[in-house]
Order: structure tokens, then sequence, then C-alpha cells
């Protein structure tokens, strides 16, 4: 093999792998960002200016990417309101985005960890039960296919009203919503050994337990960390809507409730902002885990 | 097991059929009974609504033990099984919160859930028609034929895929619903603006998993239609498309769901008054928990036809498909 010089490798690497292609793509999302919030603040701002006296394109266009309270915002306005609400503000204080974070990270980990070992529990019951498997296993499946979300409020709002209040509530609407992927997941993986391995077990006369602790849990550890990604975005989603109906007063959702009242966009887009990288950390963590676990099993990367 | 103490008569010599007829005829006994005792409530409540449970679960047990040879009484029993279930369920919701006393704010019995339905099934068809009829659908229509056009046309080019599909897989990990408020600014109260929630929710699972299923004929396959000198589309429309439709399905029966929840969750950040999330918000403020019952109800039933709808179009669509074809 001849010699390529780092940087040709280095050149050839990005443009076939994927960096070169995501970052294009990204960079034209901007741009085509960019000329839509001209496109739809450019009526109300050149009302203003017209108010205001005379100006050039240039003046308007300027005008669009820092209106006040702008239709679309310009992304770099969205960062600077991340960036303001983030760094510049005490973390305990409710005008922090971080505040509002942790305020929704509680509840999503909270529920998401509860769901989990529900999740996991009822696939447990489910495999050693022919009758759970015949009676309850058709409604999980059914119920998810049910718009599960429309019933948060009523949870809050039920759970309100007989004196439980903060953190729970939310935490049990993000329960609701995860524990369903885990237990499809569990159940299949929990199957998934082989009438060969399962024998061999039968053979070595290990008891159910022993069955289930050294082999079956062991093989479905692929499939609950494909189902606790889904879980843990939908636990999120779960916390943000959770936070909507009873007028909550802090996290990601009353930011996006309180946003829309008084028409502020940039603190909607910045609170979508800091769902999306929650979101994002969030399953990336679970990735993190995965690999950790399934290289101690002797997986090759 | 709690059910060989309660009847031994029925012990393990009893055959199927008996111990089945025999725990049928005590279950709607105890049924009865249950119902029969409401009024007086108390300890003897107590205990005939837990000999039901238990006779109950002795009946669903017995049911699945059952391994009959004819295919359809098996079909039939995979239906029987989880529908007595959920019967049980209703049932002892009933006894419980009666029995209880539960306050109907906090959970009411599933009668009076059914006589809300019956009582304002206008209101629910308004409601239906608003959220379902018009958002849901249009928005589906219009964000799955997006997801699906875009997928074609970037299947031309592997740059394109390349950036796409990662940012593609991120973006069905957001938590999308919160552009509802930013939709309702842009395209007002009414259903327009669900309608553009639903499209941005269902677009994304449907560009990836169309992606993923134009790559899922085999080279072998490709390498065939390129020995036939097939065009581009000539190859795309007789085999990879046909090809990808278990992908497509799978993300019609994905975006069926989610496009309901974007819908009823979009409703409640602003609406006319009318609309399945309107009223569940609306009937939660005036605590009018059964009206919310309802309507739940309406919502999961909608939501399970319109997956059901797909899943058949989906047998009916690829029945050369091996999950299809063994059964």
């Amino acid at each position: 093999m001849g010699y390529t010089g780092p940087l040709r490798r280095l050149t050839r690497r990005l443009v076939g792998g994927r960096t070169v292609p995501v970052l294009t793509v990204c960079l034209a999302i901007v741009l085509v960002w960019y000329l839509a919030a001209i496109g739809l603040n450019w009526q109300t701002e050149t009302q203003k200016l017209t108010r205001a006296g005379d100006y050039t394109v240039a003046e308007a266009i300027a005008a669009t990417w820092s209106a006040q309270r702008p239709v679309l915002p310009a992304p770099h306005q969205i960062v600077a309101e991340v960036w303001k609400t983030v760094f510049d503000v005490r973390p305990t204080s409710p005008r922090s985005l971080l505040f509002h974070a942790w305020v929704t990270l509680s509840s999503t980990l909270l529920g998401f960890v509860i769901g989990s070992v529900l999740g996991i529990l009822i696939a447990v019951g489910i495999l050693h039960s022919r009758t759970l498997d015949k009676s309850l296993m058709p409604w999980i499946i059914t119920s998810q296919t049910i718009p599960i979300l429309a019933i948060a409020p009523m949870i809050i709002v039920v759970l309100n009203s007989i004196g439980v209040s903060g953190l729970l509530p939310k935490a049990f609407i993000s329960t609701y919503l995860s524990f369903f992927p885990v237990t499809v997941g569990m159940v299949k993986g929990l199957r998934s050994p082989d009438r060969m391995l399962t024998d061999l077990m039968h053979t070595y006369s290990a008891t159910p337990f022993q069955t289930l602790m050294k082999l079956r849990f062991p093989a479905s550890l692929p499939f609950l960390f494909t189902s606790m990604k889904v879980a843990v975005a939908a636990s999120l989603v779960g916390a943000i809507v959770g936070e909507l109906p009873t007028g909550a007063v802090a996290g990601l959702g009353a930011r996006l409730l309180a946003g829309s009242y008084y028409g502020q966009t940039v603190q909607i887009w910045s609170a979508l902002v800091m769902a999306s990288v929650m979101a994002g950390v969030l399953v990336w963590l679970v990735g993190l885990a995965e690999q950790a676990a399934l290289k101690r099993q002797g997986a090759r990367a | 097991m709690s059910d060989a103490r309660l009847a031994p008569a029925l012990a393990s010599r009893a055959t199927p059929e008996a111990r089945l007829a025999a725990f049928a005829l005590l279950t709607v006994l105890l049924a009865t009974g249950a119902f029969l005792l409401l009024p007086v409530g108390g300890w003897p409540l107590l205990f005939v609504g837990l000999l039901f449970w238990a006779s109950a679960w002795g009946l669903t047990s017995s049911l699945a033990a059952l391994s009959p040879a004819s295919k359809a009484l098996d079909r039939l029993l995979s239906i029987a099984i989880p529908a007595l279930f959920g019967v049980t369920i209703l049932v002892l919701w009933e006894l419980i919160v009666r029995g209880l006393n539960v306050p109907p704010v906090l959970l009411p019995p599933p009668t009076a859930i059914g006589s809300e339905i019956a009582d304002s099934t206008h209101l629910l068809w308004a409601d239906f028609v608003q959220t379902f009829l018009k958002a849901v659908i249009a928005g589906y229509v219009l964000g799955c034929g997006a997801g699906f056009l875009t997928a074609i046309l970037i299947d031309r080019s592997p740059f394109l895929k390349r950036g796409l599909l990662p940012i593609g897989n991120l973006v069905s990990a957001l938590p999308i619903i919160g552009v509802a408020p930013i939709m309702v600014m842009w395209f007002g109260f009414d259903w327009p603006s669900k309608a553009a929630v639903v499209v941005v929710m269902v677009f994304f699972p449907m560009l990836v998993n169309t992606v993923a299923g134009l790559n899922a004929a085999s080279a072998m396959e490709r390498d065939l239609m390129r020995t036939y000198a097939a065009s581009h589309w000539q190859s795309l429309l007789k085999l990879r498309l046909p090809a990808a439709m278990p992908f497509v399905f799978n993300a019609l029966k994905i975006n069926a769901t989610l496009a309901l929840i974007g819908a009823i969750v979009a409703e409640f950040f602003g609406t006319p008054i009318v609309g399945m999330g309107f009223r569940i918000s609306a009937e939660i403020g005036r605590m009018n928990t059964p009206m919310v019952w309802a309507e739940i109800a309406v919502a999961a039933l909608v939501g399970s036809l319109s997956y059901g709808l797909i899943a058949l179009l989906e047998r009916r669509a690829t029945f050369w498909h091996p999950s299809i074809r063994k059964g």
C-alpha cells in the first residue's frame, strides 16, 4: 500500500463517512431557517419600520433577525436566549432554564426507573404464567395503539385532588408511558434463548429462578436496552405533557405553555431546544450503558 | 393454586370441559351475588368479590390451558381469553368503586362512563369529527405522503441519505409534541394547526422507515433487475418499492398512534370549543371525570380501530411476506 498523507486520509474518511453529509444538511437547515425568518417576520417588522420612517432592505432584514416577538426567531436569537438563561442566571432561580430542565428531568428519571422495573417484573410474570400471557399480553399490545397521553391531564388533576402533588403525578405519567415498551421488549428478550439452551439448563437441573438469572436475563439485555431507549424518550414526553394542564409553574412544559400564553416565541423555542438536548443526552446515556453491559458480556464492538 | 382449594369438587380428575363449565357457572353466580350485595356493602361484599376474582382467574387459566385441535377454535380462544380478562377487570372496577364508595371524581364506575357515552353522543361525535376526521386525517395523509416522497427523492443520492438519516433518527427521539404552541401561533386555533403538528410528528418516522425499506431488496435481486436492463424507475416500481412495503406499513402503524396523540395534545394549547383535547381539558376543569373517561374510551376505540385497519391493509398488500404467509 502506498503512502497516503494523513490529510488525504482524513478528507476521505470525512466525505465517505457521515460527518460531512450531516454537517452539510445541518448547514442547509440553518440557511433555510434564516431565509424563512425573513419571510415570516417581514410583514410585522416592515410595518413597524414604516411607522418609524424610511428604511432600506438591509435594515428590514436585520430587523427580521432581531425582532422582539418574532413569528419565527432566527437561530442566533434562540442560542442567545438559551445561553442567557443557562449561564447568566443562578441555576436556582425560576428564570433559569436549568431550573426548569431539572424539574422536568427529575420526574422523567423517576418515572423511567419505576417504569423500567415495573416493565421487567411484568415481563417475568408473563413469561412464567400461561394465563397472564394469554390474557394480559393482548391488552398490553392493544394499549400501545391507544393515545395514552390523553389521560395525562386527568391523572394530574385526580392525584392533586387527593393531595398528591409535585413530582409524583408527573412521574406516574412517565412510568405509564415507559413501561409498555420495556414489557414488550423484555418478553421478547426473555424468550430469545432457543430450545437447545433451555434444554441444557434443564439437564443441569436448574431451577426456574436459576434459568432466569443465568440464561434468560443475560440473553434479554440487548432487547432491554433497545426498548429502554424508546422508553426514556417516551418518559420525557410524558413529563413535559404532564406539566401542561394544571398551569404548573416549573418545568419545560410550563415554559412552553407560558410562552404560548404571552406570545414569547423565543422562550418556546429555547425550551424546545433544551428538551431536545435532554432527549439526545438521555438516549445517548442509555446507549453508553448498553455498550458497557454488552462489552462485559464479551460482545465485540 | 387458590382455585383448587376453593372448589375441591373440581379436582384434577374432572375433565377439562366439566371444569370449564363449573368455573363459568361459579363465576357468573358470584358476579350476580356481588352485585346483589352492593347495597349491603362491607365485609360480605369484599368476600364475594374476592371469590369472584379467584373464580374468574380459575376460568381464565383453565381456558388458557386448553390447546384445541381445530384452528378456528384456537383463534376464537385467542380472542375469548383477553376479552374475559377485560370483562373481569371491568366487573372488579365496578365492584371496588361502588363497594368502597370511591368518589366519582377520582374514579367513576364503568356503568357511569357507559351512560355518559350514551347521553352525550352528539358531543362526542362533534369532537371526533373535529379532531379525527379533520386534523388527524389531513395531517396523517400529508405527513406520511411527504415523508414517503422525500425518501424516494433522496434515495438517488447516497450523500443526502447519509446526511439525513442520522438527523431523522435523532429527531424521532425528540419531544416533537413541543412544536404544538408554535403551530397554534402560526396556523391559528382551528384544526389546521393541529394537522400541522401531526405532519411534523409523522414525517420523520415515515422518512427513516421508507429509506430503510428501499435498501431491503437483496443484492441478488438487484443484480437480477440489472441483468434485465431495468431502468432506475422500473427496478424501483417492480422490486424495491414492493420490498419496502413491510417497512412503510410499520411506519404507518407507528404514525397512526402518534397522529392521534399529536392532535389531542395540540388542543391543550388553544382550540375552538370543540375537539377531543379541548373536551378533556375543559371537563377536567369542571371535575366531570365520567365525560373525560368517555372521551378517552372514544380515543382508545378510534386508535385501535385505525391501527387494526392499517394492519388489515398490510396483510393484503404484503401477502408475500414470510411473517404473513406462514399463517
